[in-house]
């Protein structure tokens, strides 16, 4: 079935974020985390002199992929395979997660170390690894910490960041056995770097996401800065990959485009510590066996909607939550999905039924922030209108399309508009005060619960007009 | 679901949905030459400015730079090494002999294990293309570069840059890579590090911890 980690079970966003709105250190965590890599995010674009042409470079690289995809994809399939690498395929989360378990198994291993990843999240390949008697390792320092402290990542590139490092000295004192330990970043991540050793050169099963497949090589590339997603891609025997069918570029050369827009957007860096590149597998270089499992996971159905088929061109920089100014009130839990902030609220419930998560839509102001900082120009207001309307049209609040009927019928008339104008200022008698309606009775109390609503004046601009 | 069948459904899905959008009405090829490549393709520097800015990036990582000539290669390497109390390096199979001839010990991977690189003293290699706007080392894992694990485990990692490998931009890099089609690539800017505790960043997480680089007959002064 067509999965979102655990979305399809979470609460609505307002609900949710009345929790976290209520927890004043993760909110100054959050708020931190955002204003530091949003200060690094705007030095490091502000220096480039063509960062508007390389965004709409971006933007057309990926609008071209998605018309060809199914070009792309089989040339990306061939070129793989002639490397050594052996491609599969998977329709929904619950397949994938089959093939890679049983690929582990077929190898008769029980541990595998992982690089951070936001699909295998997304599919909640740990849960179907230890149910099948498999160890996860997961080796991104966030990731760790995440792992460690049975935590949901909070946000797409930097998971942990709702946790300071006291929180995070109290997990690994609890989890890695150790009896004493500093509480500075400096000693947590030495911590971790002795944690991982050993499961680096000894684990021979390695697992990894993607960030871009080369269809025109049949290479995979992963970007990353601590070293261990080299480690996991290099060091084991078997390599396995689970990469989403939108990640394809046409060509090696594209790559220019993209390393240039994510590192700056993800975390403000010119360039991040490592890439890897590799192409199926190299005799005396790395693993000797390689799989990719290309999902799809309910991509091929936000393909389908042409307003929104755009979400696809995302690269997970997550520019997009550093900037909204929901996300850094709320952070990422509220959300209830792996993928939170503005992609989170357009690409949880287009990946998954409208049912589920149809508050995310919601969880916005419409503000744009998003949009302006999308290093692959993804219109994130327009998709959110155009899928509130979806959830409208999809939905059974009748009440709601007949007011919004009767109202374009009205405002489609002026004989009938004064109509409803005299009939209105009857109606709001009880309710108006002082030309403000601040409580209003039945469903339409949702709105005047955070607003006051101008009440019906005693003279319109037509009787105005009229009267002159 | 065996796997073909998930492969047509997939497949088949994009078709009906692409086709039906009607967006489709050029080859991909063709539709891929026409992508507007407006950003800049470089270089727009003086070759003594490109340099200096490669160095400058460098050093923005906290990375050591040490310069020479193509003559000095050996003593430099001897002279750092020996500053940082490094002294049996291990060096590629294939690497240059002449940057050896200092007499400092070094081991040539013949096949060494992940264990004898943990223990190792650090790593001694070259490699493909130096980035300038990004102070990046590219490593195609050829001759003199090492296979991945010998730049990835060791703690400490001295490149030697050679000044006509260093391109300006991003685009330039990519064009040499894409000619040649490597089926490996590592691109390396800076030693490893981390920001996911409070967005500290902390150099030297998993990759080696410090990183040297000799940047030979740099068209500058000292």
């Amino acid at each position: 079935m067509i999965r979102v980690g655990d979305a399809a079970r979470a609460p609505d966003f307002a609900t949710a974020a009345k929790g976290s709105l209520a927890n004043a250190q993760l909110r100054r965590n959050v708020r931190h985390a955002t204003d530091v890599i949003r200060g690094k995010r705007a030095l490091v674009v502000g220096e480039t002199s063509d960062w508007q042409q390389l965004r709409e470079a971006g933007r057309q690289i990926k609008a071209h992929v998605l018309r060809h995809l199914d070009t792309y994809l089989q040339q990306f399939e061939e070129n793989c395979t002639r490397a050594g690498g052996h491609v599969h395929w998977a329709a929904d989360a619950d397949e994938a997660n089959r093939i890679i378990v049983d690929l582990i198994k077929a190898r008769g291993e029980s541990e595998v170390i992982k690089v951070k990843t936001m699909t295998s999240d997304e599919t909640r390949l740990n849960v179907a690894l230890e149910a099948a008697g498999i160890a996860p390792y997961e080796t991104d320092l966030a990731d760790l910490i995440i792992q460690l402290g049975d935590d949901r990542p909070s946000h797409i590139v930097v998971p942990a960041l709702h946790r300071n490092r006291a929180e995070i000295r109290e997990i690994f004192l609890r989890r890695m056995n150790l009896e004493a330990l500093g509480g500075e970043p400096e000693d947590l991540t030495a911590a971790a770097r002795q944690f991982l050793r050993e499961k680096f050169l000894r684990v021979p099963v390695g697992f990894s996401g993607a960030n871009f497949l080369v269809a025109g090589t049949g290479g995979v590339c992963v970007v990353e800065s601590e070293g261990n997603a080299r480690m996991c891609l290099t060091l084991p025997r078997m390599l396995i990959t689970l990469a989403g069918i939108e990640k394809i570029v046409p060509t090696l050369q594209d790559l220019d485009v993209f390393l240039q827009l994510l590192p700056r957007s993800a975390t403000g860096e010119r360039m991040n510590p490592y890439n890897t590149l590799w192409t199926g597998t190299t005799a005396g270089d790395g693993p000797e066996e390689f799989h990719v499992v290309l999902l799809d996971n309910g991509r091929t159905k936000v393909l389908a909607d042409p307003h929104a088929r755009e979400t696809l061109h995302c690269i997970r920089c997550a520019a997009c939550l550093n900037a909204c100014p929901v996300y850094r009130q709320t952070g990422g839990h509220a959300y209830g999905s792996i993928y939170s902030g503005p992609i989170g609220a357009i690409l949880t419930p287009q990946l998954q039924d409208l049912q589920h998560s149809r508050s995310l839509p919601y969880a916005s102001s419409l503000c744009g922030a998003c949009y302006e900082v999308c290093p692959v120009k993804i219109n994130i207001p327009e998709i959110l209108i155009h899928l509130r309307a979806r959830i409208v049209e999809e939905s059974g609040a009748a009440g709601e399309r007949m007011a919004m009927k009767a109202a374009l019928t009205a405002f489609g008339d002026p004989r009938l508009l004064k109509l409803a104008q005299t009939i209105g200022r009857f109606l709001q008698r009880p309710l108006a005060a002082d030309g403000y309606i601040r409580r209003a009775p039945g469903p339409a109390a949702a709105w005047t619960a955070t607003r006051d609503l101008r009440a019906i004046p005693r003279q319109s601009f037509r009787d105005w007009w009229a009267s002159r | 679901m065996n796997g073909s069948a998930a492969r047509s459904l997939i497949l088949g899905r994009i078709r009906d949905v692409v086709v039906a959008s009607g967006g489709r009405t050029e080859p991909a090829g063709a539709e891929h030459a026409r992508i507007e490549r407006t950003y800049n393709q470089g270089p727009s520097l003086p070759r003594d400015a490109c340099l200096e800015l490669f160095i400058d990036r460098l050093k923005h990582y906290q990375v050591a730079v040490h310069l020479c000539s193509r003559g000095e290669i050996a003593a430099t390497i001897a002279g750092t090494t020996a500053a940082r109390d490094k002294f049996r390096l291990i060096v590629p199979a294939d690497i240059d002999p002449a940057w050896l001839s200092s007499g400092a010990g070094f081991v040539r991977d013949e096949g060494l294990g992940y264990r004898d690189l943990d223990v190792s003293d650090g790593v001694l290699t070259g490699c493909s293309l130096g980035i300038a706007t990004t102070g990046t080392i590219v490593l195609r894992h050829g001759p003199g570069e090492g296979r991945r694990a010998l730049t990835l485990i060791p703690d400490y990692h001295l490149c030697v840059v050679l000044a006509d490998q260093v391109v300006e931009t991003v685009p330039e890099a990519f064009r040499v890579l894409a000619a040649s089609r490597p089926a490996l690539v590592t691109t390396i800017s800076g030693p490893s590090a981390t920001a996911d505790i409070e967005m500290t960043r902390i150099r030297g997480v998993h990759g080696p911890r410090t990183l040297d680089v000799i940047v030979v007959d740099a068209p500058i002064g000292p």
